[in-house]
């Protein structure tokens, strides 16, 4: 029974903070209709600043809010160097021109940080455990993070639904021109939802580093569990994206943790020991093709796009 | 008949220099040459039927390196089993493409535009950790393959030049069988619904049933170019499908010209000998940015330069090469200005 809450929390953060990246992804895409491969190279960013300026600084959170700046700042350059030339597009384009991005983005940090990977120290307050219910011990780090996440969950949505700023991003992703036309500098918008999006993936990034080791490559694997989670929600919708990363952060922790003995129950054990790393990694994708095949436009769709 | 343009000229000069590849490999002693292009036929025949989908189809697979994995699995965990005969291996890496391109479009052509590409990248990933998954063939680390598949005796795959000639047969059949679909009945009808899917509905095309049947072609094409690069390279592992190999191929296609016949082809030569001369070029320079010690290793940075050239042949040269000898056959008045 703790091993379960256990890992119904580990779903939990998991899900936040896939939630971190997809919400940036689709972002981007719902309002400037752009299809961002390098979005994983952003977060691989983060993870990097936070390991460099927390060494420097010596203190993990300096580090993680001048990580959180600094990834901004790359998102909005990304944006104006290249993004911005994107826009008229059409998504072959996009997906091309910023898988161009990773490959740069990848090099970039092998030449600055080198081929090994790096490790990002937790500091000692939150690295004990704290006991949540009578008898359940939980990581103070990763409690943090879903602490943390709700909050930018809550943020984001202040953000976009209730602020003047939001008001123009949701104006401005139904009617670019009319938005233009009233004298808003959608430019300008444009470059600071992009930067808004960058920061996002770069948190979660930092978030993650001192749970896995920060390397090259490190935004690409996650960057599918995002698209899926942005497929699933329906492509543009936040909303959607909270519910699907919720989803797929739940049955990949579950799956992981207790596919295996399920499996044991219904196949002979050795069988079952070798089926079970490869069907439980498979479980999200399953979701997504039942998801569908009954909605093909996700849970949530934000109309025709 | 094909009218002289220095488009004309050049794909059949690369045809030319393909044929005659091994003849000079053997004169001038360059076995690395005969090595490298038995890869780009190989890859370029995987590109071709990408670009069968995405040229001609319009439709943006994000993972069609999985068929690369399909069908090198297929020849590589037979030969585990100790199958060596090719004309067992390669029915059966065809066929395993062919479901799985069955399947998974059947699923993914419902959808359209960005979660069409989302999701045959997903699938793609799906594969890609099954396959890691299987400690028996080696999981992660990729399963070596003692031997080459085995046909009738004259036929000699581990001799370089013919399995070249093999590779270069299978890549110029699948160029005119490209060039004979889509300028049959069939090929008009996909293109069709590229350009209006709605309009191709209106007059009675089932066009769920033609894109999928394209998609099936497709992915049986590819996987034959797996089978192939599996015996190329004597190993098969999940790396070959990982999505950002899906990428490469999306970039050969772009780079030589989609939706042409002979562009993949140019692309793939373009790409992969890019790969082989840029890391000695960024050497030459020294990136002169980069710190003294790290000079030294500069030759591995070449992708700091190649991504950012993917961008700019996106930005300012969409036909690809493709596009570029047919605006100098229009600069020097051999084509009509369309």
């Amino acid at each position: 029974m703790t091993l379960f809450i256990e890992q119904c929390l580990n779903g939990l953060q998991f899900g936040l903070l896939l939630f971190l990246l997809a919400a940036g992804l689709t972002l981007v895409f719902g309002i400037m209709d752009l299809v961002n491969l390098a979005h994983g190279s952003l977060y691989m960013i983060g993870a990097y600043f936070a390991a460099t300026f927390s060494a420097l600084t010596g203190s993990f959170l300096l580090g993680a809010v001048l990580a959180l700046i600094a990834t901004l700042v790359v998102g909005m350059v990304v944006e104006v160097v290249a993004m911005r030339r994107l826009y008229g597009r059409d998504h072959l384009d996009h997906v091309l021109g910023t898988f161009g991005l990773i490959l740069f983005f990848n090099e970039l940090v092998r030449l600055v940080w080198g081929p090994a990977g790096l490790a990002l120290p937790l500091p000692g307050w939150l690295q004990q455990p704290i006991e949540i219910v009578p008898g359940v011990q939980y990581s103070a780090y990763r409690l943090s993070i879903i602490v943390v996440s709700l909050i930018v969950a809550g943020g984001l949505y202040v953000l976009v639904m209730r602020t003047r700023i939001g008001m123009l991003i949701r104006a401005g992703a139904s009617n670019r021109e009319m938005v233009g036309a009233l004298g808003v500098n959608i430019q300008l918008l444009y470059t600071l939802v992009f930067g808004l999006g960058a920061a996002l993936a770069g948190l979660a990034g930092l978030m993650q580093a001192p749970i896995l080791t920060v390397q090259i490559g490190m935004g690409e694997n996650i960057l599918i569990l995002a698209f899926v989670i942005t497929v699933i929600g329906g492509i543009g919708s936040i909303r959607g994206a909270l519910v699907a990363a919720l989803f797929v952060g739940f049955i990949d922790t579950l799956g992981r943790a207790f596919f295996p003995d399920l499996l044991r129950m219904v196949l002979p054990s050795a069988a079952a020991s070798t089926a079970a790393p490869a069907l439980s990694s498979m479980l999200i994708y399953l979701l997504m093709a039942i998801v569908l095949i009954v909605k093909p436009e996700g849970l949530f769709s934000a109309g025709q796009r | 008949m094909p009218s002289l343009t220095i488009r004309n000229t050049v794909v059949a000069l690369v045809i030319v220099a393909l044929l005659l590849l091994p003849v000079y490999s053997y004169l001038a002693g360059d076995r690395f040459m005969l090595t490298l292009f038995t890869r780009i036929v190989i890859l370029a025949l995987a590109a071709v039927s990408l670009n069968f989908i995405l040229g001609f189809g319009g439709m943006m697979s994000f993972g069609h390196a999985v068929y690369l994995g399909l069908g090198g699995y297929a020849v590589g965990m037979l030969s585990y089993e100790g199958i060596h005969s090719g004309f067992i291996q390669w029915p059966v890496a065809l066929g395993v493409s062919a479901l799985f391109a069955l399947v998974i479009g059947a699923l993914s052509l419902r959808t359209r535009g960005v979660y069409f590409i989302m999701i045959t990248l997903a699938f793609a990933q799906m594969a890609y950790y099954i396959v890691s998954g299987i400690a028996r063939y080696g999981g992660d680390d990729g399963l070596t393959i003692d031997t080459r598949s085995r046909f009738f005796p004259p036929l000699n795959l581990s001799d370089k030049t013919q399995f070249y000639y093999v590779c270069l047969f299978f890549l110029l059949a699948a160029v005119y069988l490209t060039f004979r679909i889509v300028n049959s009945r069939f090929g008009m009808a996909l293109q069709g619904i590229r350009s209006n899917e709605l309009r191709m509905r209106a007059i009675g095309f089932p066009t769920y049933r033609y894109r999928l049947v394209a998609f099936v072609i497709a992915g049986v094409m590819c996987g034959l170019s797996g089978a192939l690069l599996a015996n190329q390279a004597d190993f098969v592992s999940p790396s070959v499908m990982y999505w950002t190999r899906s990428g490469d191929l999306i970039i050969m296609v772009v780079l030589g010209g989609m939706g042409t016949v002979a562009g993949p082809v140019m692309g793939t030569i373009a790409f992969l000998v890019l790969e082989e001369i840029l890391p000695v070029i960024i050497k030459f320079i020294g990136l002169p940015f980069v710190g003294t010690a790290a000079a030294g290793r500069a030759s591995e940075y070449w992708m700091i330069v190649m991504g950012p050239l993917l961008l700019l042949v996106v930005l300012f040269a969409r036909g690809g090469i493709d596009g570029l000898l047919m605006k100098l056959d229009e600069r020097f008045g051999l084509r009509r200005q369309p």
